[in-house]
């Protein structure tokens, strides 16, 4: 046991990168699932941004334009979930699950040439005298820009749903779609547009992984990413903070099982790649068994399909 | 003659299959209450929906203030003065008074200052509230506040209101009567939708009454009797049910000192409910929504098991047993919501049939189920409670709330039970189906079942019941025979303790 060759500074920063793929893809599917959605295609969104973020970024030698490319993808790709649930009034949960397949196949086929290619870098944010401050100047300050904008996203998003009116209808949407349609709100147009950010943010978190965390393509790169990214979403109980939380918590988890392995020490990493799911567990059995605020939490009207009736 | 306000000319609107409203004209004056009148499937949602921009009409026009109205959508009517209460609230259980006021306003202003001005309101009006509370935590009838004071914050100068009573105590309506009138004498017209003949000849000055779509009449409901202004909505002679009166038997269902935590974080827990139920009686359980109705139905039906003996039928004790086994033993039990709870919305009426009746019935033996056998009692059950339907084949959600009512509760008495529970057993039906099931009822306990019915609706267990009781908060009164019963005694009786001061609640 060498314990002692893991450098907790270096450690938080892994963390922090480690943890942004799924925390930005949790942000966005925490807005979908307030706006009373149930997307399980976050997988899907997730490689679709990592693939087309990948290919921009190589076509177009700017990671920055990568990125752009990659919300676009995971956005086209909720498109057609929104598609399927809203227009169509398919079960979101089939849709979302067909989503992940479709996702991880095309993006097979669309990413074929690009294994093996390394993406143009994206540099590091230089924030100057910060990050020389001893311990917090090496975890905190010498990220690129996504990672702060991630955690601008969660202050965003957090703001948006507690101060601002249109989070104030989207929370309604999602809490009672019925009454929501009879104020005269548009149930339907509400949810599309949440459905598009939260493409537009898994599509970030995915190419996240391909631009930066990794950098490289590989097909199925994202290797459950998105489903820890919606087990997160529950773990947070839908509050922006705690999602933030959570992440760095599953990222830590994830950074802390290669540290393990590389220190030699003998766990089987199956049993840390499965704890993200099983805090979830216990996280959800701990807020639906008490009478704690949290199980009310929930947004009313999830995955219950809205049918305007005259 | 009153100025005209609103002015509804040659209105029309059709659904696929069906007329909703037909050519219908009336007007309202400004600071009018003005009775929207009619059974359900009359048409009066349809016409007050083109009023508030929900539907669009077909035909015919609209005027508002003499000029023309024709909201697209309901904040085209809140801009022009047009609010509206529905029957079932437009209400987010998770979030706080202040913001569901602010989500059916056209500009709130910010939560800070309109929690202000909730307060002030709600004083004026005589309709306590705070602001800062949730709304899943609220009774039905501050509900109801939460939804007049959205509205009345618009200074609206139409104010429609969707069967308001249905959810609230004698006395609540009292304190929305007066809110009411108050509302009408400063200049706001009020079209107040309602079955309820009494509030409505105690309230309003004129009365429009709709029947299958079509205007039936134009009136002074004071001028009129209740039971005139029945045979306009209804257009036939109601005939009262028949209840020869008989000794009470042997005890039948006895419950003892039973109390049950809900699971569900906005329900009702009971209390120490103890009463017992006799060969022969109908027993009339009344209160206002949410007052642990459910909580009750779910443990007799057995859905929710308690110790065993807080529960005895036939000095059996069978608080442990679950719903199948109950049945067989002679209880049966239908419950308020009838599509998902009830019957299984998309299976078949046989099907639906076999659900109850498989075990009790015999329909299912080794494991096989005799289809043959349970088509004919769906079919039988079809024929003796007159439920119109193609066949017992129709999914049970195609069928019209009257008619699906007449088979879940004809399913039950078909079993021929000992005991019967049924909630809410005449909700949402029409009055001539209304009047079947009750007299069905009344049937039973005549030939020597106990009867127990959980009703929100006071004229209806007035009209069934030989004994009466009341929940409130989970508690249940004593039992008291219901001849002799003033409404103001059963008022108190729904009302617990915390009403029995309704002029210092209406003051404050």
């Amino acid at each position: 046991m060498i314990l002692g060759s893991i450098n907790p500074a270096v450690l938080l920063a892994a963390l922090m990168v480690a943890a942004t793929p799924i925390l930005l893809a949790a942000i966005g599917e925490l807005v979908v699932e307030k706006a009373g959605v149930l997307n399980l295609g976050v997988e899907g969104m997730m490689i679709m941004g990592a693939c087309i973020g990948f290919i921009v970024a190589v076509n177009t030698g700017s990671p920055l334009i990568g990125f752009l490319g990659a919300a676009l993808g995971g956005m086209a790709l909720s498109l057609l979930f929104a598609l399927l649930t809203q227009a169509l009034m398919t079960n979101q949960v089939a849709s979302g699950l067909a989503l992940t397949l479709f996702g991880l196949g095309l993006t097979a086929l669309l990413g074929q040439s690009y294994v093996g290619i390394t993406p143009p870098r994206t540099p590091k944010l230089d924030l100057g005298p910060l990050s020389d401050i001893p311990f917090l100047g090496r975890a905190l300050f010498t990220h690129d820009i996504v990672v702060y904008l991630s955690i601008a996203l969660v202050a965003a998003v957090w703001w948006f749903l507690k101060y601002s009116r249109a989070g104030m209808i989207l929370r309604a949407v999602g809490e009672n779609h019925d009454a929501a349609h009879a104020l005269g709100y548009h149930v339907k147009r509400v949810r599309v547009l949440a459905i598009m950010f939260g493409g537009a943010c898994a599509g970030l978190g995915g190419a996240y992984l391909s631009l930066i965390r990794v950098p490289q393509w590989t097909e199925g790169m994202t290797v459950g990413a998105g489903w820890i990214a919606l087990a997160l979403v529950v773990f947070a109980s839908w509050r922006p903070w705690r999602a933030l939380a959570g992440a760095y918590l599953f990222g830590g988890v994830v950074v802390l099982q290669l540290n393990l392995q590389a220190a030699g020490v003998k766990i089987p990493v199956e049993y840390l790649s499965m704890s993200p799911y099983l805090i979830t567990i216990f996280v959800l059995v701990l807020i639906s068994s008490g009478k704690a605020r949290g199980s009310l939490n929930a947004p009313g009207s999830l995955n219950r399909p809205f049918h305007a009736s005259n | 003659m009153r100025k005209t306000l609103l002015r509804l000319d040659g209105v029309s609107k059709a659904y696929p299959g069906v007329l909703a409203n037909d050519d219908i004209s009336f007007e309202i004056g400004i600071g009018q209450m003005h009775a929207l009148l009619g059974e359900n499937g009359a048409g009066k949602s349809t016409l007050v929906k083109m009023i508030y921009g929900l539907v669009q009409p077909d035909k015919g026009q609209m005027t508002l203030h003499g000029q023309p109205f024709a909201p697209a959508q309901p904040s085209d009517a809140r801009q022009n003065g047009v609010a509206m209460v529905f029957q079932h609230f437009s209400l987010f259980d998770a979030l706080d008074v202040a913001e569901n006021v602010a989500l059916g306003m056209e500009n709130p202003p910010p939560l800070r200052d309109l929690a202000r001005r909730i307060s002030t309101v709600s004083q004026d009006y005589g309709l306590p509230l705070d602001p800062s509370r949730l709304v899943g935590e609220l009774s039905a009838g501050e509900r109801q506040r939460v939804e007049i004071i959205r509205c009345l914050l618009q200074d609206p100068k139409l104010l429609i209101m969707d069967e308001p009573t249905s959810v609230l105590t004698p006395q609540e309506v009292e304190i929305l009567f007066r809110t009411l009138r108050q509302l009408s004498s400063e200049g706001t017209a009020i079209l107040y939708i309602s079955h309820k003949l009494e509030e409505i000849r105690s309230l309003c000055d004129e009365a429009t009454i709709l029947r299958g779509g079509r205007k039936v009449a134009t009136c002074d409901p004071r001028q009129k009797s209740a039971r005139e202004l029945a045979e306009l909505m209804v257009g036939q002679v109601l005939t009262p049910p028949e209840r020869p009166s008989k000794p009470k038997g042997k005890v039948l269902l006895q419950v003892d000192k039973l109390s049950l935590k809900s699971n569900n974080p906005f329900g009702t827990s009971l209390k120490e409910i103890s009463f017992n139920l006799h060969a022969g009686e109908v027993l009339g359980i009344a209160g206002v929504a949410g007052n642990g109705q459910d909580e009750l139905l779910l443990v007799l039906s057995g859905e929710v098991p308690t110790p065993s003996a807080q529960v005895r039928l036939r000095d059996e004790a069978i608080g442990h047993l679950g719903p199948n086994a109950r049945r067989k033993r002679g209880l049966a039990s239908a419950p308020e919501e009838r599509l998902g709870h009830a019957a299984a919305p998309e299976m078949s009426l046989t099907q639906n049939a076999l659900l109850s009746g498989a075990l009790a019935k015999g329909l299912a033996q080794g494991g096989f189920i005799d289809w043959g056998r349970t088509e004919r009692f769906a079919r039988d059950i079809i024929k003796r409670f007159d439920v119109r339907t193609p066949g017992p084949h129709v999914l049970a959600r195609a069928l019209s709330g009257g008619n699906l009512q007449k088979f879940v509760i004809g399913r039950e008495i078909e079993l021929r039970p000992d005991v019967i529970v049924v909630n809410q057993p005449t909700w949402g039906v029409d009055a001539s189906a209304a009047a079947f099931i009750r007299q069905a009822l009344l049937d039973l306990a005549s030939a020597g079942a106990g009867v127990l019915v959980i009703s929100q609706d006071l004229d209806e267990l007035l009209e069934v019941a030989d004994s009466f009781a009341a929940l409130n908060e989970g508690r249940l009164t004593a039992v008291r025979p219901a001849k002799g019963l003033t409404v103001e005694e059963i008022g108190l009786m729904m009302g617990g303790a915390h009403d029995l001061t309704p002029v210092q609640e209406g003051a404050a």
